[in-house]
């Protein structure tokens, strides 16, 4: 094949821009993403919860999450009636593998699977002596374990009971909402394990996202909401029994 | 279900993070700052019957005080990393001031106020000591021989302004202790702004009986009589604050069940099942009312010197039992129902670990020793007092 050497650098450029794109659009690279320009949350639709514990065992799976300890769990209601201060709740080991059947009841029931709800005025940053507990400017209350002095304040002032002491690094641990994956164009691996699409990951600054669609034309409800955090974790059609 | 769990927790609730370690947290600042109260007050108001408890006040402080960061330090996940807080402190948490205003209490305010006060008997032993303890009291004079009439007179009045800005500091030191957990808002065991208010008040209950009980256990020790003008002043001082203290305890009750909001269900039931032997029995009837009634008995019938003595020991010796269980009742308590409201979890202390009753243990033996060497060395009794 002839080629000059104009041609020769002219194809060289090429294939450096082109080989770098590709290798981006494929592995997701994370210079690409631009923190302003995301809002992370996420929307559950409590209907489709299944209680089948996929997004439990997918999360300790992605995240190495030890045993015993959750980033994200599934509850299971029943409320008897008007008795809506007094449901009966379990979740056993988180719902990690799903939940054994109840005897025939009358009783209303339904699954609430819970995260972090990584609030925008989280009690658990604002509490943190050292400022390892910290908002990302794209939304998500992530921990930095090389700089947490494991005092557990954090784990105090969170009022959904989302955070641990981690057994062995013994540092503040939550749900990260995937971050690693989210900044690379994925979905948190909850998510992507739930078989019926009950939780999707959201993103508040996306104008094409769905969330905007599912706040407006669904009852949503947030957790807690007299704690004031401005949770960014959604729940259509949450019964008002869900503590 | 887990084992000890009733009802529903969340998941991450089963296990309690604040353990018995930070039951004496607030317990020890208390008594530091109890105790300080107390000598503050007697040389702020020129009480001349508190006069034989002014210096024991302020070193039992001091040895309480350095103690006192221990129980954090034993209980963080990374203690090597607790200096970020002096270096980095996250200016919106309650918990990253506790450095700043330990220190400013410690340097600023007791140490200046022991030094200023003890001036002219460190002088004096520098010059009359021989060996090492000369070097050491040497080093305590921080160079200033200068005992001069007028030079005492303006330690005197340092002394004074340090004794005045240290009684907000006191207040300070131990009413921030009760923010740090009256401001959690997750939790309606500790969310109230009476918290900073009765930890104060149950801070100097504490205090003035444990130096009570501190200074008749020494006295009989040195053979000596407790000077009965100053034990019945002190009684008098135990008495009111009491009552103070337990108003509020009471007002807070009241609040709580009169106003029986959603958790209220959920504070009541623990209150009569896990915590009524720590809260009902310990705190409340053999910790506040039986020392409360022992103290209104001298106030009111004239009793002999020996008799108003053992009231006096055993009214305080059940006011700082009483005290540990309110701390234990905060602490414990405020983490053993979920806060789904749903159920309860149980603490299982632990004894040879870390964070055990072991370690705890030594944590309130401790101030005694070093109280003990602070006696030696600055010995508080008025017959050794340089003028």
């Amino acid at each position: 094949m002839d080629m000059n050497r104009r041609e020769l650098l002219v194809g060289v450029g090429k294939f450096i821009i082109l080989s770098g794109s590709a290798r981006a659009a494929l592995n997701g690279d994370t210079e690409t993403y631009n923190m302003a320009e995301h809002w992370w949350g996420m929307t559950i639709d409590v209907s489709k919860c299944i209680g089948c514990g996929n997004c439990v065992r997918a999360c300790a799976a992605e995240n190495g999450v030890p045993k015993g300890y959750f980033r994200t769990w599934v509850e299971r209601y029943q409320v008897n009636g008007g008795d809506m201060e007094h449901p009966r709740v379990d979740s056993p080991d988180g719902g990690f593998n799903g939940f054994p059947p109840r005897g025939p009841s009358n009783a209303k029931s339904f699954f609430v699977p819970k995260l972090c709800n990584h609030c925008a005025d989280s009690p658990c940053v604002q509490s943190c002596p050292v400022g390892a507990t910290f908002d990302s400017p794209d939304g998500v209350v992530l921990v930095d374990e090389k700089y947490c002095v494991g005092c557990r304040y954090c784990i105090q002032a969170c009022p959904y009971g989302c955070r641990y002491l981690h057994p062995t690094k013994h540092t503040a641990d939550k749900c990260t909402l995937c971050y690693h994956r989210i900044t690379k164009g994925l979905t948190t691996a909850c998510c992507e394990a739930c078989p019926t699409g009950a939780r999707k990951l959201a993103d508040l600054k996306n104008p094409a996202d769905p969330v905007h669609e599912f706040l407006r034309d669904n009852n949503v409800q947030i957790l807690k909401p007299q704690m004031a955090t401005r949770a960014k974790v959604y729940y259509k059609d949450l019964d008002g029994a869900v503590r | 279900m887990a084992p000890g769990v009733q009802g529903f927790m969340y998941p991450n609730e089963v296990e309690l993070q604040w353990s018995v370690l930070i039951v004496l947290y607030p317990y020890i600042t208390g008594l530091v700052a109890g105790a300080f109260i107390l000598a503050s007050l007697s040389r702020i108001f020129n009480i001349a019957a508190v006069k034989p408890i002014y210096r024991l006040s302020l070193l039992t402080a001091l040895a309480f005080l350095l103690v006192a960061p221990l129980p954090l330090q034993l209980h963080l996940g990374h203690p090597e990393r607790s200096f970020e807080m002096y270096l980095t402190p996250h200016k919106t948490s309650a918990m990253a001031m506790f450095g700043f205003v330990y220190l400013w209490y410690l340097l600023v305010v007791l140490l200046t106020e022991i030094w200023l006060d003890y001036r002219g008997d460190i002088v004096r032993l520098a010059e009359s000591r021989r060996g090492p303890m000369k070097w050491i009291y040497a080093a305590l004079t921080l160079g200033s021989y200068n005992v001069s009439p007028e030079s005492r007179r303006i330690d005197d009045r340092v002394g004074w302004a340090v004794t005045l800005i240290g009684i907000p500091s006191a207040f300070l030191l131990h009413g921030y202790v009760g923010f740090i957990f009256g401001s959690v808002k997750a939790n309606p065991w500790w969310s109230t702004p009476l918290m900073p208010i009765v930890f104060l008040f149950s801070a100097m209950v504490s205090g003035i009986a444990a130096v009570l009980v501190i200074y008749q256990a020494i006295t009989r020790i040195r053979g000596r009589e407790a000077d009965m003008a100053c034990l019945d002043t002190v009684a008098k001082y135990l008495f009111y604050v009491f009552i103070v203290d337990f108003s509020l305890e009471m007002l807070d009750l009241v609040h709580r069940t009169y106003e029986s909001n959603e958790s209220f269900r959920a504070l009541d039931f623990m209150v009569h099942t896990r915590l009524f032997f720590s809260q009902i029995v310990l705190q409340i009837y053999l910790g506040t009312l039986l020392p409360i009634a022992l103290l209104a008995v001298t106030q009111v019938v004239k009793l002999r010197a020996p008799v108003r003595r053992v009231l006096y020991s055993t009214a305080a010796s059940l006011t700082l039992t009483g005290i540990l269980a309110m701390r234990w009742n905060v602490v414990i308590g405020g983490q053993l129902f979920s806060k789904s409201f749903l159920g309860y979890t149980t603490y299982k202390m632990e004894f040879a670990t870390r964070e055990g009753l072991l370690p705890a243990i030594a944590l309130m033996i401790l101030p005694f020793p070093i109280l003990w060497v602070l006696l030696k060395l600055l010995p508080p009794w008025e017959e050794q007092k340089a003028t």
